[in-house]
């Protein structure tokens, strides 16, 4: 914890020279640096590879997680979407229950703390890096993920807390304690305090600085260059009102807002591929040729399958834990109903949203190929690929968006900075979950997280691209170490529950309610 | 068979006159009332994740409120009208909600009042008169 007391010093410090823009470029380089050296260690072990090949055994785990979860559940994603998309319809829902959270928001919630800057400027990143081939990869990860999230959501549900008051407090710390007691394996209060630090860790991360950043990055892209601090101490003063001050009319719009982007997002997108209909054709054949031979990516196949698997990971959360806390709020008397709910985040976050930004950069060509070979370009460091303005991360995004339609980027702006604070704010609540369960629930301690939180945020609009990704990636994939063990022992309890559903469901016992009540 | 008036109820001063007029026609034939208060709510609407967690509590707040400050003041004021009164009280869209509690009672005729919005701000805001005239299951008497 010493490393993030020097930094919120750091922070501090920042915030009091924020006026002084000569100054303050300075004060971006030293928090890096300090920023650099102090998580370095962390993120050199999250992603260390498999002895002998560059593989991080990281990825494997996931991917195997996934696996063994559509195995284990018979290829639930693909059985149950129907019935999934039949509980967010609402058709299962009893009218009397009308006022309490239903399986939509609790799926629009979950997915506006997922949809986010992992859509946009990682997968320009994983594109970047590991090609076309890596969106192959990166989809084929969000449809085995859907199992991932199917379990980690019944369980959230599952084992919620439930306060006298009627609030409601859940995730994998509470599941991953409770279910190890009832299931008589040890460990289980270990593995919950474990994955609530690493949950503090990714919603300072992945969460909230990888957002500042980006959205930083995103605005200097749109108005030109200024120091990161000034973007950041203004994202921290809103995120400070909403979160601290309470002030639910900023969440309000933003809530409302937030959909409404990521539907026009995907509109746009749609817009500059129809423009481009000729090459799509094209797109989906680099898709699959370099998913496979990696059209000269630095690493081959094996760089893009690196890249697209991460992407996925990263942006939808399967296997993470997080979206099981947001979850666990739904007041269900079937817990299995928020699993099949939660396996079309998966599906929209990745295999419908990230795959558009990927066809957008792709089809626009802001990826150069070398006319002799076919093969992609490399540049001058030859670790990415080189790039028509030689842009990378949101920049890269931007620059497909605006080749199409030049006023797309003020679309994509928006965009950006509307996501990077929704995700901000789901992930202070996942956050401070985290740190209830560690430090319990009294007041003073909710006031001390949410505090350095906004102060993470100052932080992550100063830091540098490379430090801010590599930490928020390895912050939130520590957390699905802990989680997918925590699921690989109580799967069972998630395949008793379907089975006893699945039979009252085939019985009748559970039937739609007929609507309107006649 | 007696009449049974449904009246929608918000605690203004139109909806007191509606409850007034069904009441009146009530009484006359012999009819009883059904009092229904809907709260609005749509499960399409986004909330945030704090918003999930104390959503049970506020709603139990809710319907407490709804009983306890609107329903109840207005039937203490009837006193003893000598028609046979009900309440309901419902979340959803309150038009809709309106129609389908009438049907669910056997209500013979909706009864409700109006606020008398310009017609820009009906048009903005929309209208629980000119919707419930559309969707109503039963004859509508709309109280000015």
């Amino acid at each position: 914890m010493t490393s993030i007391y020097t930094r919120a010093a750091a922070a501090a410090t920042a915030l009091s020279l924020a006026a002084m823009p000569a100054a303050a470029q300075g004060i971006d380089q030293k928090i890096n640096e300090v920023f650099a050296n102090s998580t370095g260690w962390f993120v050199g072990f999250i992603f260390s590879p498999f002895p002998g090949t560059s593989f991080p055994w990281i990825v494997a785990w996931l991917v195997v997680a996934a696996t063994v979860f559509t195995l284990y559940f018979a290829f639930i994603q693909l059985k149950g979407f129907g019935h999934a998309i039949s509980l967010v319809k609402g058709d299962y829902s009893d009218p009397n229950d009308a006022g309490e959270v239903s399986h939509f928001q609790a799926l629009a919630t979950a997915l506006s703390g997922t949809v986010g800057l992992g859509n946009i400027a990682g997968v320009a990143v994983a594109v970047g890096i590991g090609g076309p081939g890596a969106t192959f990869w990166m989809i084929l990860a969000g449809l085995m993920g859907m199992a991932s999230k199917f379990t980690e959501c019944t369980l959230g549900v599952k084992y919620r807390n439930e306060y006298p008051d009627g609030t409601v407090s859940g995730g994998p710390m509470y599941y991953i304690t409770k279910g190890f007691a009832e299931r008589g394996i040890p460990g289980g209060k270990i593995l919950a305090v474990l994955f609530s630090i690493f949950c503090i860790l990714g919603a300072f991360g992945g969460g909230n600085m990888f957002q500042a950043n980006q959205a930083h990055a995103q605005i200097t892209n749109v108005v030109g260059d200024f120091p990161g601090v000034i973007t950041g101490v203004v994202f921290a003063a809103v995120v400070f009102a909403v979160i601290v001050g309470g002030l639910k009319s900023i969440a309000k719009v933003t809530e409302k807002v937030v959909p409404f982007m990521g539907v026009l997002y995907v509109v746009t997108a749609v817009v500059i591929l129809l423009i481009n209909f000729d090459k799509i054709g094209w797109a989906f054949g680099q898709i699959f040729e370099g998913a496979f031979t990696g059209l000269g990516v630095a690493g081959g196949m094996v760089g893009a399958l690196i890249q697209g698997f991460k992407r996925a990971a990263f942006s939808n959360e399967a296997g993470v834990g997080s979206a099981a806390i947001a979850h666990s709020a739904v007041r269900t008397k079937e817990p299995i109903t928020e699993g099949y709910v939660s396996l079309l985040e998966p599906f929209i976050d990745t295999v419908v949203i990230c795959t558009m930004t990927a066809l957008v950069i792709i089809i626009t060509g802001q990826l150069l190929i070398d006319p002799a070979t076919g093969n992609y370009m490399l540049n001058e460091a030859g670790s990415a690929i080189a790039t028509v303005d030689g842009n990378g991360g949101v920049a890269l995004t931007s620059a497909a968006f605006s080749s199409a339609v030049p006023f797309f980027k003020y679309i994509l702006a928006l965009a950006v900075i509307l996501f990077a604070f929704s995700t901000m704010i789901s992930w202070s609540y996942y956050g401070l979950k985290a740190w209830t369960f560690l430090f319990g629930e009294s007041n003073g301690s909710q006031l001390f997280f949410k505090v350095l939180f906004c102060i993470f945020v100052v932080i992550g609009a100063s830091a540098s691209l490379g430090p801010v990704i590599d930490f928020s990636d390895a912050a939130i994939f520590a957390m699905a170490v802990v989680n997918v063990i925590g699921l690989y022992f109580l799967m069972p309890i998630v395949k008793r529950e379907l089975e006893g559903y699945l039979g009252r469901l085939k019985s009748g016992e559970i039937k739609k309610f007929s609507t309107p009540a006649e | 068979m007696s009449e049974k008036f449904a009246v929608g109820f918000d605690g203004s001063d139109a909806a007191k006159r509606a409850l007034e007029f069904a009441i009146g026609r009530a009484k006359a034939q012999g009819g009883s009332v059904v009092l229904i208060h809907v709260l609005e709510w749509s499960p399409y609407s986004f909330l945030t994740p704090n918003e999930l967690e104390e959503r049970h509590k506020r709603r139990t707040e809710e319907l407490e409120r709804a009983e306890t400050a609107v329903m109840k003041p207005v039937l203490d004021g009837l006193g003893d009208s000598g028609v046979a009164i009900q309440t309901v009280i419902k979340y959803g869209h309150i038009a809709d909600t309106l129609g389908d509690v009438a049907a669910a009672n056997n209500a013979t005729q909706i009864v409700i009042g109006r606020n008398g919005h310009s017609s820009i701000g009906s048009r903005v805001f929309g209208s629980v008169a000119g919707s419930l005239v559309q969707t109503s299951p039963v004859p509508c008497t709309i109280v000015p």
